[in-house]
């Protein structure tokens, strides 16, 4: 490079030199001489440089293709058959090279429950949508669709299409995030699960145990999501702090039928945590649910009024040395406490409810995890007037126990064994499961 | 109120003057080659231990706060921090380290990747689509990233443009040196063969001229089944090897089991800095892997 840019530099040089001396002569004759040689010794070096350059392009063409057929031996010599030669780096041929990362779940399970799941529930609480007990006899979970991409430079997008097993589609999530505002904002927009507790914001197919735990199934319908933005800020400081404000249409339990004008629920929450050593981490929540409802129907039932919902969550995480391979454990508890006002088949209401649950999985050699989780919700009192109805739960604390036994053949593929212990109504009852869980394609990584 | 804003705009224009730029290394290899580059004129922050698989890291909370505040990921690339880095730049809300951003420095970017697999196929185990990312145990690659990361560098903060460029040049000076004293001291490895515990040293054998008879993973990222061991035991018997080699964050049963009833040396190498406690900085990591890839030849 130095030497290309020399010889230029140098002809001009020279070239000025001759110039003036060809000035202070004032003969134009002699002028047009010397300005005929300077033209020729510009062109001269002209066609030199060029020769030069191109003898040296067509140096690093062979010095390059040696390169390529070196590295092509190296690769060779030391993989096995499925190793291509230096591929060049072609430009993508196609306009599917813009596809989105497509990716699918499938669940799948086979029960034995010594009650028949269909006439069970949970004592004192209206049945939830999506509320599901262990299965009998084989059963297709839910399959997901995901589909995420960039979508251009500001923003990303993804959509989760759960097809249930009756065949039905259901939009899971479908929303747009933005990748470049400034100072720790995030703002995403769409539908998508909220971001309160622990476990909520978690896809099921992520979550330890197979089903969720009762507060989540009793509360929030299993899991909260609905149409909305959410507005979430990272704080600069070397402890994770992160506060998050979200708005919400209001169609999804425990909201209903998108009361006051499409504007039905919204919540606020703050998230921390950090390492503690090399070996551990640790993330807490709390969150706030205000949620109304405009004639929600729950079994025939209708409710219309609010909902305040509180969540307070912690989650510790355990690897020797932070190298979770071998042996790891993974411990979490959350505690929801709920009160509830309004008009429920038009009688007055007002009740305070509350559960919890606390569990853990211990990954005692690669591929193979045990846990245990307990988890209650309680009802609490209602009116006189409730007495006898599906909010009435007649002194009974529903409760289960649950045990787990995980074999993975790889971190796509999960196989678990789940033994409950279910006293979720009064009569109580036991119920095994066999559940496979599986992602295929480019799937995204994984929240903490 | 004025005053509030006087001091708010003195605030932030007085900020970037002072603020030195912030690194996230994820692991510790390029942890150390950015203090080679750049000494204490950054503020450095490693995300991972060389006792940790940095294929099996999570998106904990502590990384999104530091990647919240750096201006500049240091990172393998290739897809070996897929599992976690995703999660972990979409949830920081920080625009200069998005994927593509000038803040976004991927090593895999300035070296060849070798083994880049024609098929793509999850039968075949934990493969990389972009080719094998270990590519750190090669020094020569360290040689080429440095000269990528210290132009990065100065792209960045250029007021320290000339002291980065002129660490770059100092460093590749003694880099240098030390290939080609650990090529004169590993020469004795050449063609010896060996087993792995993982498929992970491909550019360190490419390199130093080692030759992988056989790994401890039917498939990359797949543990042994006892039937997978005696059949490695079966091919072990008909072609010897001279030890048996693993990351110092791998489970250290698999190679232990192998080397007890091969009658082999078991040897555990540092693969990035801080693997063993020898492995200080990146001279130390080559000095420590060839002196014990070579003590384990000796007897």
């Amino acid at each position: 490079m130095t030497r290309r840019t020399f010889v230029p530099a140098a002809v001009l040089a020279a070239g000025s030199c001759l110039f003036l001396s060809a000035a202070s002569a004032a003969e134009s004759a002699e002028y047009a001489d010397i300005k005929r040689q300077i033209a020729a010794l510009k062109s001269d070096y002209e066609g030199r440089i060029a020769t030069l350059e191109q003898r040296l392009a067509a140096a690093e063409r062979t010095a390059r293709a040696a390169e390529a057929k070196a590295a092509a031996a190296e690769a060779g010599a030391t993989q096995a058959a499925v190793v291509a030669p230096l591929p060049a780096p072609a430009p993508a041929a196609s306009a599917s090279a813009f596809n989105p990362a497509i990716s699918g779940v499938l669940m799948g399970t086979l029960g034995a429950n010594t009650r028949n799941p269909d006439t069970q529930h949970i004592s004192g609480f209206a049945p939830a949508p999506g509320t599901e007990f262990a299965p009998r006899g084989f059963s297709l979970g839910e399959s997901e669709l995901v589909f995420a991409a960039s979508i251009d430079q500001t923003l990303t997008g993804q959509l989760v299409l759960a097809v249930a097993p009756d065949d039905t589609i259901a939009v899971e999530e479908a929303y747009v995030q933005s990748s470049s505002l400034p100072w720790g904002f995030t703002v995403k927009a769409g539908r998508f699960f909220s971001g309160i507790g622990y476990l909520n914001e978690k896809h099921a197919h992520a979550w330890d145990f197979v089903d969720a735990p009762l507060p989540y199934v009793a509360l929030l319908g299993t899991q909260f999501g609905d149409d909305g933005v959410q507005l979430r800020w990272v704080a600069p400081t070397d402890t994770f702090l992160e506060f998050g404000a979200e708005a919400f249409r209001g169609d999804a339990f425990p909201a209903g039928n998108g009361p006051n004008h499409g504007l039905g629920a919204g919540s606020v929450f703050v998230h921390t945590g950090g390492d503690i050593g090399e070996s551990a981490s640790w993330l807490a929540g709390l969150s706030y649910l205000q949620t109304r409802a405009s004639d929600r129907e729950t079994d025939g039932d209708l409710f219309s009024g609010r909902d305040h919902l509180a969540i307070a969550s912690l989650v510790y995480k355990w690897a020797p040395l932070g190298n979770p391979t071998v042996s790891n454990l993974v411990l979490n508890g959350e505690y929801l406490y709920d009160r509830n006002e309004g008009r429920f088949d038009g009688l007055p209401l007002r009740a305070t409810r509350d559960g919890w649950y606390l569990q853990g999985v211990y990954q005692f050699m690669p591929r193979w995890r045990v846990g245990f989780r307990h988890d209650e919700v309680d009802a609490g009192d209602v009116p006189a007037s409730f007495a006898g109805t599906v909010l009435d739960a007649a002194g009974h604390t529903p409760r289960r126990d649950t045990a787990l036994l995980e074999f993975d053949t790889s971190e796509f593929a999960r196989w678990r064994l789940q033994y409950t212990h279910d006293d979720s109504d009064a009569r109580g009852g036991d119920a095994v499961q066999l559940n496979y869980n599986v992602t295929f394609g480019p799937h995204g990584a994984h929240r903490f | 109120m004025r005053t509030v804003i006087i001091m708010l705009a003195a605030l932030l224009y007085a900020l970037p003057a002072h603020a030195a730029l912030k690194v996230f290394a994820c692991e510790p290899e390029w942890g150390a080659l950015a203090t080679e580059l750049a000494g204490d004129r950054v503020e450095l922050y490693v995300a991972t231990t060389g006792r940790q698989d940095p294929h099996q890291i999570q998106a904990r909370p502590s990384l999104i706060a530091k990647a919240r505040q750096a201006d500049l990921l240091v990172c393998t690339g290739a897809e070996l921090e897929i599992g976690w880095l995703p999660m972990v730049q979409r949830q920081a809300g920080n625009p200069r380290i998005q994927p593509g951003a000038p803040g976004d420095f991927q090593a895999a970017s300035a070296v060849r990747l070798l083994e880049i697999p024609t098929v793509l196929d999850r039968a075949n185990g934990d493969v990389h689509a972009s080719g094998n990312p270990h590519f750190q145990t090669d020094p020569r690659n360290i040689g080429l990233v440095a000269a990528a990361l210290a132009q990065k560098l100065a792209a960045l903060d250029a007021p320290n443009g000339a002291f980065y460029a002129a660490r770059a040049r100092d460093f590749a000076t003694r880099w240098n040196a030390a290939i080609a004293r650990w090529a004169g001291a590993a020469a004795a490895l050449k063609d010896q063969p060996v087993a792995v515990s993982h498929h992970s040293w491909t550019y360190l054998f490419t390199w130093l001229g080692l030759r992988e008879v056989i790994a401890l993973e039917p498939k990359p990222g797949v543990p042994p089944s006892s039937g997978y061991l005696a059949q490695v035991l079966a091919t072990v018997a008909a072609q010897p090897v001279k030890m048996v080699i693993r990351a110092a964050y791998e489970d250290p049963k698999p190679s232990e089991f192998l080397a007890e009833r091969a009658r082999i040396p078991a040897v555990e190498l540092p693969f990035t800095v801080g693997g063993t406690d020898e492995a200080i900085d990146l001279f130390a990591l080559f000095d420590d892997t060839i002196a014990r890839l070579t003590k384990a030849l000796a007897p």
